[in-house]
């Protein structure tokens, strides 16, 4: 789950990473209030999950109160790449000095933990990565051991900080390091990180990306939870404990496992077709989850054929059979059903569904010639 | 011959009481694999189906002479039973549990490599391991898979795995081994430890490989096929029309910017030699050409 930046900034908190005192308001009034808090002058910032909000006229400063009302009535409904801002974060105007980078996240490749830091920030890191590498000094951190303070220190010397900055980077990047490993950030991410003419380093930005996984051990990301933007079926799937994403096409895809998920679009898609979703049922997915999939598909409009195909491993076939069967007594589904079964129980899992075989449910053999059938029966006339 | 397990192979279930550990570990057992011992916490003493539970692993190699270990237990629990295993001096754990936090997963992941390094651990999040009629440690059908060899299969995904499987059992070709390493961010055992295993495997004739998009280990692999595979290697990647920035299902399953993308993979394997294929049917028929040439 990818975080707000007044989130991340409050998430922050908790691990004792400096931010700027500031608050979220949702209307012009709240803002003004908030303003008046923090102290002029304020910077007003979008708060939505994209990036650019500064040239889309997201993030502006404001010297008073009218300044605040005038700048929180733009940004507040402006739409920014498709994100609709509905949330402001009023923050007390930083005197900038110098703007660093500083990041943790996890490096597949070499299996540890890994601290980006660099002297140039403020920018798009991704840019600075390609067009001047040496400018971002990397670590590799083993979670064994953690980050000692010599190391962060020594990193942020070599990422060539100012030298009256090091002393509290070095500190700011232990914060962040907890905050990462028992914050369970899959990302956690400061650009830019700043110094302040003061000579104060604090963070001005936050990005944090929460790993989903861990939230068992997380009660306090419930608060977080309400604020995600997601579709209405996604958010309906959600609550249903399915992995569905909502893509445009008129084939609906029922699969257990996303490799298998992933491999059914690209199939559908190499016939001709386009699948209206990813929809991942798991594995061990029961009847229930079956019938919940098939519901959830049933809202999609453009929805013209389901293809399910399951691949029994932990999944048991029967199981699968019978969550189709309950739900086409419980839910009037619009779309025929192609239907491909394999692999444990598929056996039984036919024989279940024997008896309700017809126009609306098709059973076929392989994967190949299932996905030409829903990609027909998604272009016929209905 | 076979990759990482054997008819030899004496496995300890880690969770048979529980109704996943049971079913499969049943099915495991009723495969022929040698499943000699189960362990769950306070329920030592008891057996199920004549299979003797244990408190702890250490017991239960004492007891019976495990050598391999199949973690089949909540997330919560998992990395406790893994280092559990791993003291015990089991020499090979499959652990399919999914949904272990990537914390977790670095973190006993350089516990083992420091601690444990002659312990290897396949998965979290995987079907597991499948050398057909011989053993079968994890979630894998094991009527789908096909005696003989000559192929060797790896694969990030699990259904997947089923699939290549059977798109092989389907035409004839058997398999020496099928390892499913699973999707998770900080698999175990990598794409390249089993394409090393299968170089040096007698038996293994060829080997089909199944990525899908996220990550950089099918390009790390590509770089293992060009320097290092003499025998030939089929590729698919799933994932050719996954829209950028959405999490497929597997928590390593993201495109981020121009990085893991299934065109970049199929390239890379392309590039290092490998016969790429546009679906799992074709990977199959691909892999069925390259067996019947060889002699």
């Amino acid at each position: 789950m990818d975080l707000y930046e007044y989130q991340g900034k409050q998430y922050f908190a908790r691990f004792g990473i400096p931010t700027s005192p500031g608050g979220v308001a949702d209307t012009v009034d709240e803002a003004v209030a908030q303003a008046d808090k923090a102290g002029y002058p304020v910077v007003v910032k979008a708060q939505v999950k994209v990036g650019g909000r500064g040239k889309a006229g997201g993030i502006k400063l404001a010297d008073d109160a009218d300044e605040v009302r005038r700048h929180a009535a733009a940004i507040l409904g402006l739409d920014i790449r498709g994100h609709v801002v509905r949330r402001l974060w009023i923050e007390h105007s930083s005197d900038i000095a110098r703007e660093y980078y500083a990041s943790f996240t996890l490096d597949r490749a070499a299996k540890l933990h890994l601290c980006m830091v660099s002297s140039k920030g403020g920018v798009d890191i991704e840019e600075v990565a390609a067009t001047d590498p040496g400018a971002i000094a990397r670590l590799h951190v083993d979670p064994v051991d953690g980050l000692s303070l010599d190391d962060a220190a020594a990193l942020v010397a070599r990422a060539g900080l100012d030298a009256e900055a090091r002393p509290q980077a070095a500190e700011l990047l232990r914060a962040l390091y907890r905050c990462y490993v028992e914050g369970d950030c899959d990302l956690a991410e400061i650009n830019p990180l700043i110094l302040t003419t003061d000579g104060r380093v604090h963070a001005l930005d936050a990005k944090v990306t929460l790993d989903d996984n861990a939230a068992f051990r997380h009660p306090e990301w419930e608060a977080f939870a309400g604020t995600e933007e997601l579709d209405e079926r996604e958010q309906l799937a959600k609550e249903r404990g399915l992995n569905y994403i909502g893509l445009s096409g008129s084939v609906g895809i029922i699969a257990n496992g996303a490799g298998l998920a992933m491999s059914t679009l690209d199939v559908v898609n190499q016939v001709g077709g386009a699948a209206a979703n990813f929809l991942d049922i798991g594995g061990g997915a029961n009847a229930d989850v079956m019938a919940a999939a098939l519901e959830v598909i049933n809202t999609d409009a453009a929805v013209r054929a389901i293809f399910v195909n399951i691949f029994g491993g932990i999944t048991r076939c029967d199981e699968v059979a019978r969550g189709i069967v309950e739900a086409l007594g419980r839910v009037d589904l619009r779309s025929p059903i192609v239907l491909r079964l394999d692999g444990t129980n598929a056996e039984a899992g036919r024989e279940i569904l024997a008896d309700h075989v017809s126009q609306r449910l098709v059973v076929e053999q392989t994967m190949l010639g299932a996905a030409h059938r829903a990609v027909a029966l998604a272009g016929g006339d209905r | 011959m076979s990759i990482f397990v054997d008819e030899r192979t004496k496995v300890v279930v880690q969770g048979l009481t529980g109704s996943q550990g049971r079913f499969h570990g049943l099915r495991n057992r009723a495969y022929g694999t040698q499943v000699v011992a189960g362990v769950t916490p306070g329920k030592g003493g008891t057996d199920v189906e004549g299979v003797p539970v244990f408190d702890t692993v250490g017991e239960a190699v004492a007891a019976t002479g495990a050598d391999a270990s199949f973690v089949v237990v909540p997330p919560k629990g998992a990395p406790g039973a893994i280092l559990d295993a791993a003291r015990a001096g089991i020499r090979f754990i499959v652990c399919i549990t999914e949904g272990i936090p990537a914390q977790d997963e670095a973190l006993f992941y350089n516990t083992l490599r420091r601690e444990h390094p002659s312990t290897r651990l396949l998965g979290p999040n995987c079907p597991g391991i499948i050398s057909p009629g011989k053993c079968n440690i994890g979630i894998t059908s094991g009527d789908i898979a096909l005696p003989g060899g000559p192929v060797g299969i790896v694969s990030r995904s699990g259904t997947l795995t089923y699939q290549a499987l059977h798109e092989l059992s389907q035409q004839g070709v058997g398999q020496t081994t099928c390892v499913g390493i699973g999707g998770d961010p900080v698999p175990g055992t990598s794409f390249i430890d089993c394409l090393a295993a299968f170089q040096d495997d007698a038996e293994t004739r060829a080997v089909m490989m199944i990525g899908e998009i996220g990550g950089s280990a099918e390009e790390e692999a590509a770089a293992f096929i060009s320097d290092h595979m003499t025998k030939p290697v089929v590729c698919y990647i799933a994932g050719v029309t996954a829209p950028p920035g959405r999490k497929m299902g597997h928590a390593g399953a993201i495109i981020s910017g121009s990085q893991g993308t299934a065109q970049a993979k199929m390239e890379a394997l392309a590039g290092a030699g490998a016969t790429v294929a546009q679906n799992p049917t074709e990977a199959g028929e691909r892999m069925v050409e390259i067996v019947k040439g060889l002699t």
